[in-house]
């Protein structure tokens, strides 16, 4: 409680907690993204040929077409997806601690590394057993 | 103006860069690798488990697997034992103050050590039931043909192993995570092999997949807890160490909204993998669906890597500001007592009574935690270790008694057993009479340290409340008891399966020690008051 009131009574010190201007940047950002898909979809329709086919009624980069019937996996969305979606996880999160590891490389010397591949060891251990257990064929 | 300017300097061709700087130098934290080689040994192991799975054949693993974590876990309590004469008196914390290893700890970390082996053993029994407890396929799904053909067959999900073994060193991290940070990771690591094991079970699949979703469920709502509160306290100490957190509480004049929030949140977190009191109703549950192996090893093992963490958590981190927080889990403990009691009384399952007394047990062990002193935590320890075996040994004799369903856990499927099997029935009654807290067994002087740590505090309603409730349990207890010895044995009642060697010595070591630390508990009390937390 002091200590905000405190804070409040100060001039804001530039740079400081209470000194908005140092996001002016982001609030700019926000009103260019904005700006620039108000611009798209107004814009588009206008200076665009228009062309139309079924491709474009599609879902964008959303999988199979879940309605009416979907065509592979005989009628139904293949459950099989959630192995892939799983090994994808897995290596994405090892790639989040993969770049701060190869940024601060140097410093962390050879112990960092034998750690790093430690762990690109333990990731490896998920995937062999995926591997063998057939969570890569798609049949 | 400015903003302009850095924007239009950014867009343009950017200068011939500077060299970098020479990269800040990271100093290593030092690691004292003897104090964490048990945990590397068993998470090490289990990663070596997870390769079995992969490349070995089937019929191979089961063995392989057993041979494997049991030697880990001996390996690891070899170099635990050799550590413990070495360690220095106030303990050693390492890695960068995250994991603290002293007294309590090792005397946590061998219990888990000792009763894990016990556990995987129950697992691995196949002369109960054939094929094991555990199903062929657990992908299949229940019902289908499929899930009728892998019945017959005489194959189990080996990974149940590797997945012990990972919780296992989940346990002992999160006992010995001396940051909330470092424990919040051990709280996972510890509890998502439980999931998918809780959905393991051959018999009664549904109701073991229905355990497990609920588990998961509830238990990530209770980790969602844990780390809001993990946030509110670093808004306050601006630390997620234990003892920083104690050093900002004490003495500032800082509103301790964020304190106690955070507290209160974390506190919840930690109750519901205790299965404390309210935060309870996951417990019946998931006992009952469970493999019974895997609900002996929950039952016995997850409450002691919870208890671990409250007692670290509250001695460590909230130790001085205790008589601002200490009304409420006193108000907690009533809650788990009264609710183990009184609903244990109106159950009709073994299974979901056993999960009842062991929330009852869970407000005795929460009694001991608040105590805060030595003598408080000497006591919860000893009453975890004589409860774990207890509890590991009751669910093994709970999954012998069977008819041609599988096991029979109904309460009045349990009458006259005394007849057809006069061993089981003793042992039984025996371990409903520890768990009651009768003396000549563990429990007896369990319950009684810990009830003279809580008076010597000033604690005397609690213990009142403590020693009513634990009267009203020893009825439903008792009535086990004289439903096996005084009834008549029904027509078509279960019979008793003849469990292999194995498990046999597993039940008879849980028992002799209920037994022992009865008689003569001087030898494991003295060990458990051998050392405190190290603070630092």
């Amino acid at each position: 409680m002091y200590e905000t009131a405190t804070i409040l009574a100060q001039p804001p010190a530039p740079g400081g907690p209470g000194d908005l201007k140092s996001y002016l940047p982001l609030i700019l950002l926000f009103v260019l993204a904005g700006a620039f898909a108000v611009f798209s979809v107004v814009v588009a329709p206008l200076v665009g040929p228009r062309r139309y086919n079924k491709a474009k009624l599609d879902g964008y980069e959303c999988g199979i077409e879940p309605s009416p019937q979907p065509v592979v996996g005989g009628g139904r969305v293949p459950v099989a997806y959630y192995l892939t979606a799983m090994l994808f996880i897995l290596f994405d999160i090892e790639m989040v601690f993969l770049y701060p590891f190869a940024v601060t490389a140097d410093a962390l010397g050879v112990f960092g590394l034998v750690e790093i591949f430690l762990f690109i060891a333990t990731v490896g251990f998920a995937y062999a057993y995926v591997w063998r257990r057939g969570g890569l064929d798609w049949s | 103006m400015s903003v302009l300017a850095t924007l239009v300097t950014a867009a343009q061709p950017v200068p011939v860069p500077a060299p970098p700087a020479p990269a800040a130098t990271i100093t290593q934290p030092p690691i004292s690798y003897p104090a964490i080689m048990p945990i590397l040994i068993i998470l090490g192991a289990a990663c070596v488990g997870v390769l079995f799975e992969a490349f070995l054949p089937r019929h191979n693993r089961i063995a392989a697997q057993l041979v494997l974590s049991v030697l880990a876990i001996l390996v690891a309590g070899w170099r635990l034992l050799s550590y413990a004469d070495e360690m220095p008196e106030t303990g050693t914390i390492t890695l960068g103050r995250a994991l603290a290893v002293d007294k309590p700890t090792l005397v946590l970390w061998a219990t888990l050590l000792v009763l894990t082996i016990g556990a995987l053993i129950l697992m691995a029994d196949r002369t109960v039931e054939r094929g094991g407890y555990f199903v062929a396929d657990a992908a299949v799904r229940p019902g289908t043909v499929q899930d009728r053909a892998q019945a017959g067959r005489g194959e189990m999900q080996t990974e149940v192993f590797p997945l012990a073994l990972f919780a296992l060193g989940g346990m002992m991290v999160f006992c010995a995570a001396n940051d909330l940070l470092t424990m919040f990771i051990a709280l996972e690591v510890l509890s998502l092999p439980l999931y998918l094991m809780c959905g393991l079970a051959r018999r009664r699949r549904l109701l073991s997949q229905e355990a497990a979703v609920k588990y998961f469920l509830l238990g990530a709502f209770a980790s969602a807890f844990f780390l809001y509160g993990l946030a509110l306290l670093y808004g306050y100490a601006g630390s997620v160490q234990l003892s920083d957190i104690a050093n900002a509480a004490a003495g500032t004049n800082r509103s301790e909204t964020l304190l106690f929030g955070g507290l209160g949140l974390l506190v919840v977190g930690l109750l519901f993998k205790g299965s404390v009191g309210p935060f309870h109703t996951w417990t019946p549950d998931v006992y009952q669906g469970a493999p019974t192996p895997v609900t002996a090893f929950m039952g016995a093992c997850t409450k002691i890597a919870a208890f671990g963490g409250i007692l670290r958590v509250l001695s460590v981190g909230f130790g001085t500001t205790s008589w601002e927080w200490r009304g409420v889990l006193w108000g907690v403990a009533i809650a788990s007592m009264v609710i183990g009691a009184v609903l244990g009384l109106t159950q009709t399952d073994v299974k979901r009574m056993v999960a009842y007394s062991s929330v009852a047990h869970a407000g005795f062990l929460l009694i001991g935690a608040i105590v805060l002193k030595p003598a408080g935590l000497s006591a919860t320890l000893f009453y975890l270790v004589t409860y774990g075996f207890t509890t590991l040994a009751t669910f093994g004799v709970i999954g012998l008694v069977r008819n041609a369903d599988g096991e029979a856990t109904h309460l009045s499927q349990w009458a006259g057993l005394a007849k057809r099997s006069p061993l089981v029935a003793g042992t039984m009654a025996f371990l409903l009479l520890a768990l009651a807290g009768i003396p000549l067994t563990s429990g007896f002087v369990g319950k009684f340290v810990v009830f003279q740590a809580a008076l010597s505090d000033g604690m005397a309603p609690l213990v009142v409340v403590a020693v009513l409730a634990s009267a009203v349990a020893a009825f439903f207890y008792l009535r086990v008891i004289v439903l096996m010895y005084f009834s008549q044995p029904a027509e078509d009642g279960p019979t008793v399966t003849i469990p292999n060697l194995w498990t046999t010595g597993v039940l008879t070591v849980c028992v002799l020690v209920t037994l022992f630390l009865g008689i003569a508990p001087s030898l494991v009390l003295d060990w458990t008051s051998s050392g405190v937390f190290a603070l630092q």
